[in-house]
């Protein structure tokens, strides 16, 4: 018999091992994509027609760079947490979700520290 | 560890495609579909730091009538995953549950995000001065 509670079982044994965490991030990270998707999209909007300059113009002002690393760490911080979510309901067996799992979270990572590097590279370098 | 040979719940085989059901999965669907997304956008920031002859491949990519068909889904995809994220987060407010309302936030996110999404594209073409 064991003498831990049915609480302190149970606690933390969700299929992603801390499930509140997750979906409360997840919500964060949403509400903060609400604007900065909005800002992005119009931003593409009014850059339909731009040139090279422009671009580089837009990119490099420190507003623009700054909503864009926010937009990035958001964004693929979203990405990771959804993706991990949509593995976890679907990928049962051992090693094939941990492969997913180590896939998912070294994609994002990579992918979102390129796109803040390029960012980054053009504010500061270029 | 999951039975890989337990009936699966909602029961695909006889279950009645309904709108609540349909918007689930598509958020589900475009959300992967957007993770896709973040490629492009990588390689587009990635192009742009590279230097104006890498900037006008990704700009002669997406400029084609593949990238543009391909940009127009994710429209589409960011569209609709923005107007039901909206009311995800509604939901966890604690509200909205009625099936009435269910059905009824369901309609107002098909049709915003179409709208939405063609706003986005006519002004695009407007910013071109292609209207
Ligand atoms: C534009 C603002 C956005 C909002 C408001 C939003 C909102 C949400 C919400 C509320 C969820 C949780 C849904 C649930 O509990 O089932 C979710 C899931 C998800 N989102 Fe987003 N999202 C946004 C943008 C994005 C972007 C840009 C991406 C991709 C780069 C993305 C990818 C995903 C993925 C993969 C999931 C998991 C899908 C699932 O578990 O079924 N989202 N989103």
């Amino acid at each position: 018999m064991s003498l831990r509670t049915p609480l302190g079982r149970a606690r933390g044994l969700g299929s992603a091992k801390n499930g509140t965490q997750h979906w409360w991030h997840q919500r964060l990270t949403a509400l903060a994509l609400l604007p900065l998707a909005v800002w992005f999209v119009v931003s593409l909007i009014t850059l339909a027609d731009a040139t090279y300059e422009d671009v580089i113009d837009w990119l490099s002002s420190p507003i623009v760079a700054g909503l864009m690393l926010l937009l990035i760490f958001a964004m693929f911080m979203h990405l990771k947490i959804g993706l991990q979510e949509v593995i976890e309901d679907y990928v049962h067996s051992g090693w094939r979700k941990v492969a997913s799992l180590v896939f998912v979270t070294f994609g994002t990572i990579t992918l979102g520290l390129a796109c803040a590097l390029a960012v980054l590279w053009v504010w500061l370098v270029g | 560890m999951a039975q890989p040979d337990r009936p699966l719940s909602p029961h695909l085989q006889v279950y009645r495609w309904q709108i609540t059901n349909t918007l689930s999965i598509l958020h589900r669907l475009t959300g992967v579909a957007l993770g896709a997304g973040t490629l492009l956008m990588a390689y587009w920031l990635i192009a742009i730091a590279a230097g104006p002859e890498a900037f006008a491949t990704a700009q002669g990519f997406v400029g084609s009538i593949v990238g543009r068909i391909i940009l127009l889904g994710f429209t589409f995809a960011l569209a609709f995953h923005f107007s039901n994220g909206i009311r995800h987060l509604f939901w966890d407010s604690g509200r909205g549950f009625e099936l009435s309302a269910v059905h009824t936030s369901g309609w107002i996110v098909v049709i915003a995000s179409a709208i939405l999404t063609l706003a986005i594209w006519i002004l695009g073409y407007a910013v071109r001065g292609a209207l």
